[in-house]
């Protein structure tokens, strides 16, 4: 029980600072943002690598096979997709 | 990776990865903070993805990882289709890219708690555990099926209206109820395999129904709440785990993606439960054609090229059509010859112009118009009035006055660009067809307004040419 109010904490508090970093971004900003979000929110990678690597079961590393492959997609896909927007912004501003 | 090391490392391993982790958390939140400004988005974006390697790579340490051909395979096939994927997208499909994105990581979510639940045994896992296995699982099959469908209706394989049955709100209401009853059910008795099962279906198949209802251009606000869940079921991943930087990178997403989503809803002056419950270019508005009594003025490139020229000022409101014709470089063709005459160009840009929150200024800055020439919607609508010809390309439902003057219409009370101030209008469209919401625009049969018929990029190439040919 201690860990799970321990972790709630963390989400909560999370969270409000998740609140505050975005409150402020202009809509010029908002598809790019979205994106990148996107892609941080495939740390459930993370997760999938303790699946697929751990022992116990061959059924679950096959489940977790799968869950790598969409998370990579979601991860690698996600921030070249998010790093191609910024970047038309980025080369106009050195021209101006 | 952690047998290859020296028995004198596994003591302190653990607490090795905890402060990586730590690092790792810090790596994104300056990163989203950063990607909040313009100067600094890429270099935000850039220490997110170095937050997320970094990540990565300690977790390959942890102990309970022995086995590395499921890795690096998955690793291999997931980056190569991701890499791909985000190399061959046009900038105008973005919003599907990032629907379908964001679908394989909520359906990852779903996939470790339910590799996790696999691969240990029930009875070791305590009622927290139960109960956010079962949200991960609803959550992340949720956001998989949903973004799923939201992709489809963008992509234009399904259809972009309201596809419900009589009283879908109530069945979607009633299934998400069973849904989390099940997850009461699945806490309580995980041993029975059933409830899983039936919980897992039931989950994807909300997904599906929830999304499809909703019309396609309030898909925008629906990519961003599924952005929002995917985020969350990445922290329930967390809790099953027990992983800070999976609860910790969840949440801060979670968190993001509702005020985006809530950004968006005042965008268009809706709420969040009018975009889900709510019919917009719903069956009863499409279907009112009454326009056989209207009548419209057509125009053609001479003339436009004349009206434009002349004017001192003239802006451009540009919408999806603008964006599905790839004609953001022809734009920018005509903008440059109407500057070299010595015509002010100026871009007004609505919030939800395009099919996501600023969009339509990537699509811009593609075509390098330069940054100081766009317009907010707040920052344009006073200078309409002293505007001579606006040039509205491919945008139908942010320029349409009934969302100031018809109370009865679906996006009443919605903020639009005002072009009807403007002493002309031009409307750069294929048809008289209404546009994405499914709602008639009274602005094409104003006295000042005029239509120029045909695909986006063919009109403004014929534009650019009789532009030049007026010298």
């Amino acid at each position: 029980m201690e860990a799970f109010i321990f972790n709630l904490f963390i989400f909560v508090l999370a969270s409000f600072v998740g609140f505050e970093l975005i409150t402020k971004v202009p809509p010029t900003l908002h598809t790019p943002l979205m994106s990148g979000a996107n892609a941080i929110s495939g740390i459930t990678l993370i997760g999938a690598l303790i699946i697929a690597g751990g022992p116990d079961s061959v059924y679950a590393q096959w489940i977790g096979f799968a869950a790598i492959i969409f998370a990579t997609i979601n991860v690698v896909g996600g921030f070249m997709v998010t790093d191609r927007m910024l970047e038309m912004f980025k080369k106009k501003e050195g021209e101006k | 990776m952690s047998q290859f090391l020296p028995e004198a490392f596994h003591s302190f391993l653990p607490n090795l990865i905890q402060i990586f982790y730590l690092i790792a958390t810090g790596f994104f939140i300056v990163g989203i903070k950063r990607l909040g400004s313009p100067a600094t988005a890429r270099s935000g974006n850039q220490l997110a993805s170095l937050g997320m390697l970094i990540g990565v790579v300690v977790t390959l340490f942890d102990r309970e990882i022995i086995a590395f051909e499921f890795i690096i395979a998955g690793m291999v096939i997931g980056a190569f289709i991701g890499i791909f994927a985000a190399k061959k997208v046009q900038m105008t499909a973005m919003p599907e890219m990032v629907a379908i994105f964001n679908g394989f990581g909520g359906g990852a979510s779903a996939l470790v708690a339910w590799g996790e639940f696999t691969r240990l045994d029930p009875s070791i896992f305590d009622t927290q555990g139960l109960v956010t296995t079962g949200l991960s699982i609803l959550i992340g099959s949720i956001t998989f099926t949903g973004s799923f469908i939201a992709f489809g209706k963008l992509k234009g394989f399904i259809g972009g209206g309201r596809i419900a049955l009589p009283g879908q709100n109530y069945i979607n209401l009633l299934l998400t109820a069973i849904a989390l009853g099940l997850v009461g059910w699945f806490a309580v008795d995980p041993e029975y395999q059933l409830v899983f099962w039936l919980l897992f279906g039931l989950a994807l198949l909300i997904g599906v129904l929830t999304v499809l209802p909703i019309g396609g251009a309030d898909m925008p606000v629906v990519i961003s709440l599924l952005n929002s869940y995917s985020g969350i079921a990445a922290s329930m991943a967390g809790f099953v785990l027990g992983n800070n930087l999976l609860i910790i990178s969840g949440a801060l997403v979670g968190a993001a993606g509702l005020i985006l989503t809530n950004i968006m809803c005042k965008a268009m002056n809706r709420t969040l439960i009018n975009v889900l419950f709510g019919a917009f270019g719903g069956v009863s508005d499409a279907g009112d054609s009454d326009d056989g009594d209207k009548s419209y003025q057509q125009t053609f490139a001479d003339d436009v090229a004349i009206q434009c020229t002349y004017a001192s000022k003239v802006v451009i409101t540009p919408g999806y059509g603008l964006a599905v014709a790839q004609a953001q470089h022809t734009l920018k063709e005509v903008a440059n010859i109407l500057e070299e005459r010595g015509v002010t160009v100026k871009y007004g840009i609505h919030p939800v112009a395009g099919r996501m929150p600023g969009h339509m200024n990537v699509l811009l800055a593609e075509a390098d118009v330069p940054y100081d020439q766009l317009y907010d919607m707040d920052e344009i609508n006073p200078e309409f009035k002293s505007t001579d010809v606006v040039l509205i390309i491919g945008a139908n439902d942010v320029v349409n006055p009934a969302a100031k003057t018809s109370p009865g219409s679906p996006i009443y009370g919605m903020p639009i660009l005002n072009v009807d101030e403007a002493k002309r209008t031009i409307v750069f469209k294929r048809s008289m067809s209404p546009g994405y919401a499914g709602i008639d625009n009274d602005l094409f049969y104003s006295d000042k307004n005029q239509m120029f018929f045909g695909d986006a990029k063919k009109s403004l190439q014929e534009l650019a040419t009789a532009l030049k040919e007026l010298d």
